[in-house]
């Protein structure tokens, strides 16, 4: 199956502009409309990449209302990174493309305890200071994420992107 | 039944593993009042207070050493390693080697639950920040016990700094396991944290608030009180507003229930007036001694071969 579905078309004055399908790659699609930043921030690309990126951001979905797709050419996700964008696009699917084909397509899904990826928002907490610890999150509720530190037990919910490590 | 390695939060405890923890407390009391046990003997207990302590320090080192055992210290951080930058993580490491338990108190939140991945030995939590002190619940919950005979269903007012103050925390949360109807009593800015509340409210608690204790004293049967923390305030602004506004006399109790007593997890400073100690109510140095008490089951528990 081509990765067509994902296709967009812009029109801008008598052009057209579209993005296309990738031949190999990865389609995160259905990100909740306007995180498609913070994906890019949580994948580690930032303004200085070489790779070939494509953001579309808050095109109309059925699912979502609003919703923003990225493309990363040439990269399969692992598997931390798909949980990572679970914490902020817990309703993103994750299609990895060869040849044009899905050749994988999954939901992402959080595990019960993420570490290393959020760092507590308690300044005040162990998991802050430079013991050589990493920061343990429990899951306690997945959608919307409610994310607990096994440390200071502090509750996350909110702003979850800003406290990505 | 008691089967914990480490005592670090009061959110791990069940009700049957308090009740056990309180039942071997009560068989206890007798050696805490002077009776010699070497329950405990060729046993080292290791003190790591990294924040300033008296009565939690001296009450474990009590209750160490009236069941035969010895204690070791960690002494002032100024000159010790610590000062030189090591890790806590490293520091537990090296006195588990040395220790048959570990108390820790610390000023980060967690601490504790760190040491107790790193420590050979079991770790007792003598308060991490503004986080746990799960052995002060255990004793307010076992003074509690021994002067109203049980706690079951009763009305409980916890009062004062409800926000920074760790013991009302863990205690709203014990409390709620027996049945207890909670009333929170505390300045607006002071009020007990949102996430707490919601998760008395989720086990079906019944959770009342107001910053009136005047009405509220005539109609409970524990009176926890607390003091408003002047450390944990980085405006001292802030804290002259509210430092001085609850104040217990004997004049306030005058139609209090007769079966109230007054708890307070100690220093006081102006929220229970001296006159009132001398009130069949006032129950707070009782309270302290019943840390010795506690101290000694959790430490026969965890290093002495169980109940």
């Amino acid at each position: 199956m081509a990765d067509r579905r994902s296709s967009v078309e812009q029109k801008d004055g008598p052009r057209e502009l579209r993005v296309k399908p990738i031949k190999n790659g990865t389609v995160i699609d259905h990100i909740a409309g306007g995180q498609a930043l913070n994906v890019l921030k949580i994948l580690g690309i930032s303004g200085t990449t070489d790779a070939t990126v494509s953001v579309v951001m808050n095109v109309e979905s059925r699912k979502l209302g609003k919703k923003d797709i990225v493309k990363v050419e040439d990269r399969e996700l692992l598997e931390d990174e798909v949980n990572k964008i679970a914490l902020i696009a817990p309703a993103a699917s994750i299609n990895i493309i060869r040849d044009y084909k899905v050749v994988e397509k999954h939901t992402v899904d959080l595990p019960d305890e993420i570490v290393g990826v959020v760092r507590c928002q308690n300044p005040n907490c162990i998991s802050n200071t430079s013991e050589p610890i990493k920061s343990r999150m429990l899951v306690k509720a997945k959608n919307p994420v409610l994310l607990r530190c096994i440390f200071c037990e502090q509750p996350l919910t909110d702003r979850i992107a800003e406290y990505l490590i | 039944m008691f089967k914990k390695k480490h005592v670090l939060s009061m959110r791990e405890f069940s009700r049957e593993e308090i009740d056990s923890v309180l039942d071997l407390a009560s068989f206890l009391e007798p050696y805490a009042r002077g009776r010699r046990s070497d329950m405990l003997a060729g046993k080292i207990l290791a003190l790591l207070f990294f924040e300033p302590s008296t009565r939690t320090r001296m009450s474990f080192e009590t209750a160490m050493k009236r069941l035969g055992g010895a204690v070791i210290n960690l002494g002032p951080a100024e000159g010790s390693s610590i000062s030189k930058g090591e890790s806590l993580a490293d520091t537990v490491r090296v006195i588990g080697g040395y220790a048959d338990a570990l108390v820790i108190r610390h000023p980060k939140e967690g601490s504790a639950r760190l040491a107790s991945q790193f420590s050979p030995v079991p770790v007792l939590n003598a308060g991490d920040g503004a986080g746990h002190h799960p052995t002060q619940t255990l004793l307010d919950l076992y003074t509690i016990k021994k002067e109203q005979g049980h706690i079951d269903n009763l009305s409980v007012a916890l009062v004062g700094d409800l926000k920074y103050g760790r013991t009302v925390h863990s205690l709203a949360y014990a409390l709620s396991l027996y049945g207890a109807d909670i009333t929170l009593v505390s300045p607006p800015s002071l009020r007990m944290p949102e996430a707490i509340r919601s998760d008395l409210f989720s086990k079906g608690t019944s959770v009342r608030e107001t910053d009136d204790l005047s009405v509220i004293v005539n109609n409970v049967d524990v009176l926890y009180m607390t003091r408003i923390q002047r450390e944990r305030f980085p405006d001292p602004q802030e804290y002259n507003k509210v430092a001085r506004c609850y104040r217990l006399t004997p004049e306030s109790l005058v139609e209090a229930r007769k079966n109230l007593i007054i708890m307070h997890p100690l220093p006081r400073v102006d929220e229970i007036s001296p006159a009132v100690d001398g009130t069949p109510h006032a129950r707070y140095f009782q309270q302290s001694f019943y840390g010795v008490t506690v101290r000694m089951a959790l430490l026969k528990m965890l290093i002495g071969g169980g109940a």
